[in-house]
C-alpha cells in the first residue's frame, strides 16, 4: 500500500484513515524552536462528512487510500439500487440509496454524475451543479398574492421540492442549482 | 492570470514590519548594545536533532573542488566567537533558514533577533525581553491591550509605551514545572514516558503520535499542544528552568532535579523567543555535540561537522553571559494581530 510521508501531506490529498477513505483539508506544522516537529492534518471522512484531526511525528506516515473521481452517467434505479455508466469504457456500477443519499431527488435518467470510487466502490454521488428537470405539481398560484414572498413549492418529477416564481407552472421545465437546491430560472 | 507575483503580505503590514525593525534598533541603540552582522553562510551547522540546516556549494580561489557551506539556523556560533573576542553586548537582526520549517507560524527563511548580554543571567535577560515586548508592542506586551499601533512606522516608532524607560517590562515569570502542573497536572522533571503519555491520551484523545519511551517527545507534545495555547494570554510569559534533558546549549543547575539555565516567551500563545544562561565550558560544550551526533546517527540523519572555531573561542573564554533568539516575524505577525506567518512576509517560500 502506498504512503505519504509529513513532507507528502498536502490539502486535497486522498487518504486512509481507520481504514475509511478521507480528504486531507489543512495541514500544519507544529514545531517549538527547540524539539521536534509535530504534523497536525485535518481530514474529512468522504463518506461521513466529518472532519478529524490527527497529530503525528515527522517521521510517521499515512497510508494512501484509493480514491478517485469520474463522471458516469446515471441509467436507472429500481428503488434500492442506482446504476452508473463510464462513458468511454460502459463498465457500469451500481450504488446503494445510502451512498445516493439527497442527490437522489435531482437525478434524472442520462444525466451526468461525478462518482468518488473507493477501491472501486462508489462512495459519493455528486449531481450535476445544474439540472433542468419538469415541475410535476404546484399550485396554479394567483397573481398578486404576495403572501409567500412571491413564490411557492413545486415538486420536480424527480420528488424534489424547490421554491419557484409563481409563473411557474405545471409542465414547465426548470433549471435548478443542485448546491443550494435554488431555482435558477425557466429553461 | 497568474497572480502569485504579488506578496502574501499587505502593504500595511510590510510598513508595520518596518516599523518594528525600526523600533528594534531603537531599542538597542539606547541600550549601547551594538549591531553587528556574521555569516549566513557557515562552515558548520548546529548539531541539535531537530534542526535541519540548509547547505550550498561554494566554488572560488581555494576551493575549486567545492567547498560545503551552511545556511545557519541562527547565528549563535558566530556571535559567540564576536562575545569571546572582547565585544561586549551585541545584537543581530537578519535572516536564519531551517529546513523542513513551513506553515502558519513557519517559514524556512525567516527574520531573527539575537542578542547577548555579557554578566548578565538569564532573568536579568527575561526583563529585558519583556521590555523589548513592550516597546513593539505598546505596555506590557499584553495581548489584549488597546495600546497596539494599527500601522506604519511612525506608530509603531511613536508613542508605545515602555520603549525608552527602564528596559524591564512586566510579564509572568514561571517555572517549567509550575506550567505544566497547572495545565497537565503532572511534574515534568519525574513523570515516566508512561506517565506522561497516558496524560497525553487523556487530554489530547487517541489522534496523536506514539512517542514511545522518548519522555522528551512527550513533554514537547504537551507542552506544544496543552501548554503553550494557554501562555501569554495576559502579557507575555516566559517559562525557565527547562528539564536538564532540554538544555541545548544553557548552563545546567545540579538540582534536584537538575534543570537547564533556559527560558522561552509567549504571547497570545505564541511562541516568540529561546533564550539561556549560556553554556561556556569548552569541554561540556565539546560532550554535548558529540552526543547530539550520536543522536543524530541513532536517527540515521546525516553526518554534520562540528564547529571547531566555537569550541577555540569558548577555550579562550566566553565568560559569563546571556543570550536569547526571538523570532520577528511572529513579533510583526503579533502587532499585526495576523493569523498567519504568510501576512507579514512579502514572498514566503512558496512565493519566493
Amino acid at each position: 500500500m502506498a504512503t505519504y510521508n509529513m513532507n507528502q501531506v498536502r490539502v486535497g490529498l486522498k487518504i486512509l484513515m481507520d481504514n475509511a477513505p478521507c480528504l486531507v483539508v489543512d495541514t500544519d506544522v507544529v514545531k517549538p524552536g527547540k524539539g521536534q516537529a509535530f504534523t497536525r492534518v485535518r481530514y474529512k471522512n468522504y463518506v461521513t462528512g466529518s472532519v478529524n484531526q490527527i497529530t503525528m511525528k515527522s517521521s510517521d506516515s499515512v497510508e494512501a487510500a484509493d480514491v478517485h473521481e469520474t463522471e458516469m452517467q446515471y441509467l436507472y434505479s429500481d428503488g434500492d439500487m442506482w446504476t452508473f455508466m463510464d462513458q468511454e469504457t460502459f463498465e457500469q456500477i451500481a450504488a446503494s440509496s445510502a451512498t445516493v443519499g439527497t442527490a437522489n431527488q435531482w437525478l434524472k435518467e442520462e444525466d451526468i454524475c461525478t462518482v468518488t470510487l473507493f477501491e472501486g466502490n462508489p462512495i459519493v454521488i455528486a449531481p450535476p451543479t445544474f439540472v433542468v428537470l419538469e415541475v410535476a405539481e404546484t399550485d396554479p398560484g394567483l397573481k398578486g398574492d404576495t403572501s409567500s414572498g412571491g413564490n411557492k413549492p413545486a415538486t420536480m418529477e424527480t420528488g424534489a421540492v424547490v421554491r419557484v416564481p409563481l409563473f411557474v407552472q405545471i409542465g414547465d421545465k426548470i433549471k435548478i442549482d443542485t448546491r443550494t437546491g435554488d431555482y435558477v430560472s425557466r429553461a | 492570470m497568474t497572480t502569485d507575483w504579488r506578496p502574501t503580505a499587505s502593504l500595511e503590514n510590510l510598513r508595520l514590519r518596518a516599523g518594528v525593525l525600526e523600533q528594534i534598533r531603537r531599542f538597542f541603540a539606547d541600550r549601547e548594545v551594538l549591531e553587528v552582522e556574521t555569516p549566513v553562510l557557515g562552515s558548520a551547522p548546529v548539531t541539535d536533532l531537530h534542526l535541519a540546516a540548509l547547505s550550498t556549494r561554494y566554488r572560488g580561489p581555494g576551493h575549486d573542488g567545492g567547498r560545503t557551506l551552511w545556511l545557519q539556523t541562527s547565528p549563535e556560533f558566530a556571535m559567540k566567537r564576536l562575545l569571546a573576542a572582547g565585544s561586549g553586548p551585541i545584537y543581530q537582526l537578519g535572516k536564519a533558514f531551517r529546513d523542513g520549517e513551513a506553515g502558519s507560524r513557519h517559514n524556512p527563511e525567516f527574520t531573527i533577533l539575537e542578542w547577548y548580554r555579557p554578566g548578565w543571567d538569564h532573568h536579568r535577560l527575561m526583563d529585558e525581553v519583556a521590555g523589548l515586548f513592550a516597546a513593539v508592542l505598546g505596555s506590557g506586551g499584553d495581548g489584549e491591550h488597546g495600546q497596539r499601533p494599527s500601522a506604519g512606522a511612525a506608530a509603531v516608532t511613536g508613542a508605545a509605551a515602555g520603549g525608552s524607560g527602564s528596559g524591564s517590562g512586566s510579564g509572568e515569570k514561571i517555572t517549567y514545572a509550575e506550567a505544566f502542573q497547572r495545565q497537565v497536572g503532572l511534574d515534568p522533571h519525574v513523570s515516566t514516558a508512561a506517565a506522561l503519555a497516558g496524560r497525553a491520551r487523556a487530554l489530547l484523545g487517541d489522534a496523536i503520535p506514539d512517542l514511545g519511551g522518548d519522555r522528551d517527545g512527550w513533554l514537547e507534545l504537551l507542552l506544544s499542544h496543552i501548554v503553550e495555547p494557554e501562555l501569554g494570554r495576559d502579557g507575555p510569559t516566559f517559562i525557565y528552568d527547562f528539564p536538564a534533558s532540554q538544555a541545548a546549549l544553557a548552563r545546567i543547575q545540579p538540582g534536584p532535579p537538575p534543570v537547564a539555565e533556559r527560558f522561552e516567551a509567549w504571547i497570545d500563545g505564541v511562541e516568540l523567543a529561546n533564550g539561556y544562561h549560556e553554556l561556556s565550558d569548552p569541554a561540556e560544550q565539546r560532550r554535548r555535540f558529540n552526543a547530539d551526533l550520536a543522536a543524530r546517527r541513532g536517527c540515521g540523519l546525516p553526518e554534520v561537522p562540528l564547529d571547531e572555531r566555537l569550541l577555540a573561542a569558548l577555550e579562550h573564554g566566553l565568560g559569563d553571559c546571556a543570550g536569547v533568539a526571538l523570532g520577528v516575524d511572529r513579533l510583526v505577525m503579533l502587532a499585526a494581530r495576523a493569523e498567519r506567518i504568510d501576512e507579514v512576509i512579502a514572498f514566503p517560500v512558496d512565493r519566493a
